[in-house]
């Protein structure tokens, strides 16, 4: 009976134990040393009696630090990515609403922990792998397991400037790959090639893909990306068979025109998730790898991937890729305004809603923003069940597919990252001299504008204000100062005339 | 170069571009940055940037992003 993501590796160690499971440029480990590492570091975690509460990981993207997040759970915790790169203030914030039982750090990280100000004991990774293994405490603990119980938790931007941490259980993990399996059925021949940062969802695929099929995992050297005329060279030399990137990357590559130059051999299985993916440089990759099966998929972190398309025709590249139809053992509602469901075949657009096994747990410490999200099917007043409400607006298409229009809020989706414009509005609380601020996305030239009223300001003052707060993909491009602010008949600022004028 | 200079302030108004000469290894021009500059430089310079070009050596410094425009342009 699988009940954790641990009897995935557990089985796939006795089976492959030899074989590499994660690789990256400076370290290899095979599944018998992932396995035993993670047991180590599980055993002295299990010390600390913290039982379903979060360990963060504090460490550079690396394969330890996928083994760093396994290891928390085999010793009864969920484990939070920490993105090493993020401002000392948006960390800290995260750290409060976390509340972790203990810190999990790399060699090189020792100086940032050191400033990090934390109520928690911190440990290295690379000393927790050399503690005895205590089979009999981690048994225990594998018995207690249920898959309901959290596996990850993942911070993603909160529009009050607070992020949210959503909690994924292991049954949303499990279900996903059992899905995997009926549809693509990896094997142990296949190499995924990581792109996405493992702060991200997206790289669950390179974390969890080789423990349930026994394939391996290579993690692609960030920089490659930037320049992917290497990055496809990287792909052939590794033997990638199967990506799953956001647009971007994908992107990228095709507005830089590298498969001409050099085009990837062993792709099989190209998968892109996160934000919508252009149909023109789709359309491009499909003429340099024609055979490989493409495949949107879609969901937000707290459903991770819902819903999805086999691209299984030919687009033109001004029409709009679908988000297809829901993963298995997972179902969408299409909800209008008045709660009254959108079927296939009817007009009009509404809020996609999930239910099913790939909902999240809620957001943790936050009972408040999880009862506004995963609220009561309304269709249902028979009994509890639990949708998510996306605030994505859908439809479908005359073949019955789910289509994407656009967000009910002022979210965006900017290289694959997930930004609440309002957390950039709320960072610029502290910068004096600012009286209303306003931000606006422009995506066809992928910038955010930041407009702002009070007292004229210098540009590099306003982004060093902005940049103690916020991740690089948060930063405006453009500072626009504004006599006044416009605004519509309520008094809300007039979000759509500044996008006219200035976008 | 002023026009170049605009470009690369838009991406990011606090780094010195008319100093920094290594852009790319310190990390201040990732592929974000780049794909925008690659269009941005096409669209402002009216100029395509082949792919074989698009490696560090062409974008550590403004100089150098310079440089390669100014082949383009002549029509290398």
């Amino acid at each position: 009976m699988v009940k954790s993501v641990l009897d995935y590796l557990e089985n796939t160690a006795s089976l492959y134990g030899e074989r590499w499971a994660y690789r990256d440029a400076k370290e290899a480990f095979t599944f018998g040393q992932v396995r035993s590492m993670a047991r180590r570091e599980g055993t002295f975690i299990a010390g600390l009696k913290a039982w379903n509460r979060p360990v963060a990981v504090f460490m550079e993207k690396s394969a330890s630090m996928m083994i760093g997040f396994l290891g928390a759970v085999y010793g009864g915790c969920c484990y939070c990515p920490l993105d090493i790169s993020m401002p000392k203030d948006r960390l800290s914030v995260i750290l409060k609403t976390l509340d972790p039982a203990a810190v999990i750090y790399g060699r090189g990280q020792e100086e940032q922990i050191r400033n990090m100000d934390l109520s928690c004991p911190v440990f290295m990774f690379e000393e927790l792998c050399l503690k005895e293994e205590d089979p009999g405490i981690l048994e225990e603990i594998r018995r207690r397991r249920t898959d309901l119980d959290p596996l990850y938790i993942l911070f993603t931007s909160g529009s009050t400037g607070v992020p949210k941490g959503v909690v994924v259980s292991h049954r949303v993990i499990i279900n996903n790959m059992e899905w995997l399996e009926e549809e693509y059925g990896f094997g142990p021949e296949d190499v995924m090639g990581n792109q996405a940062p493992l702060y991200f969802d997206v790289s669950d695929h390179d974390v969890y893909c080789p423990l349930k099929f026994g394939c391996s995992t290579v993690i692609i050297p960030p920089e490659l990306f930037t320049f992917p005329v290497r990055l496809m060279a990287f792909l052939n030399k590794e033997r990638v068979t199967g990506i799953f990137w956001v647009p971007f990357a994908l992107c990228t590559a095709a507005n830089l025109r590298a498969l001409e130059v050099e085009t990837p051999k062993y792709l099989k299985y190209i998968f892109f998730a996160g934000e919508v993916m252009p149909l023109k440089q789709l359309n491009y990759w499909r003429r340099f790898v024609p055979d490989a099966c493409y495949c949107n998929m879609y969901g937000p972190t707290e459903t991770y991937v819902c819903t999805y398309f086999n691209v299984d025709r030919e687009f033109e590249d001004d029409e709009t890729l679908p988000i297809g139809r829901p993963c298995g053992n997972v179902d969408i509602l299409v909800l209008d305004e008045k709660d009254r469901q959108i079927l296939p075949g009817d007009q009009g657009e509404g809020e996609l809603c999930v239910k099913g096994c790939a909902l999240a747990l809620g957001y943790y410490h936050d009972p408040e923003r999880t009862g506004a999200r995963f609220v009561q099917n309304p269709q249902n007043p028979h009994y509890p069940e639990r949708i998510y409400r996306t605030g994505d607006l859908v439809s479908y298409n005359e073949r019955g597919e789910l289509v994407y229009h656009d967000r009910m809020d002022l979210q965006i989706k900017r290289l694959g990252y997930r930004i609440e414009l309002g957390e950039i509005e709320a960072a610029s609380a502290g910068i004096a001299g600012i009286r209303d601020r306003a931000c606006v996305y422009d995506p066809s030239r992928q910038m955010i504008l930041f407009f702002y009223t009070g007292k004229k300001l210098e540009k590099r003052e306003l982004s060093a204000g902005l940049s103690a707060k916020l991740p690089k993909y948060m930063m405006p491009n453009r500072y626009i100062y504004l006599e006044e602010m416009p605004r519509n008949q309520n008094g809300k600022i007039d979000r759509k005339r500044l996008k006219e004028q200035y976008g | 170069m002023e026009e170049l200079m605009e470009i690369l302030e838009d991406m990011n108004p606090e780094v010195d571009y008319e100093t920094s000469q290594n852009l790319v290894d310190d990390g201040i021009l990732t592929s974000f940055e780049l794909v925008v500059l690659v269009t941005q430089i096409s669209d402002a310079f009216g100029v395509t940037i082949p792919p074989a070009w698009i490696v560090p050596e062409n974008f550590n410094s403004a100089a150098a992003i310079m440089a390669m425009i100014t082949r383009l342009e002549e029509g290398e």
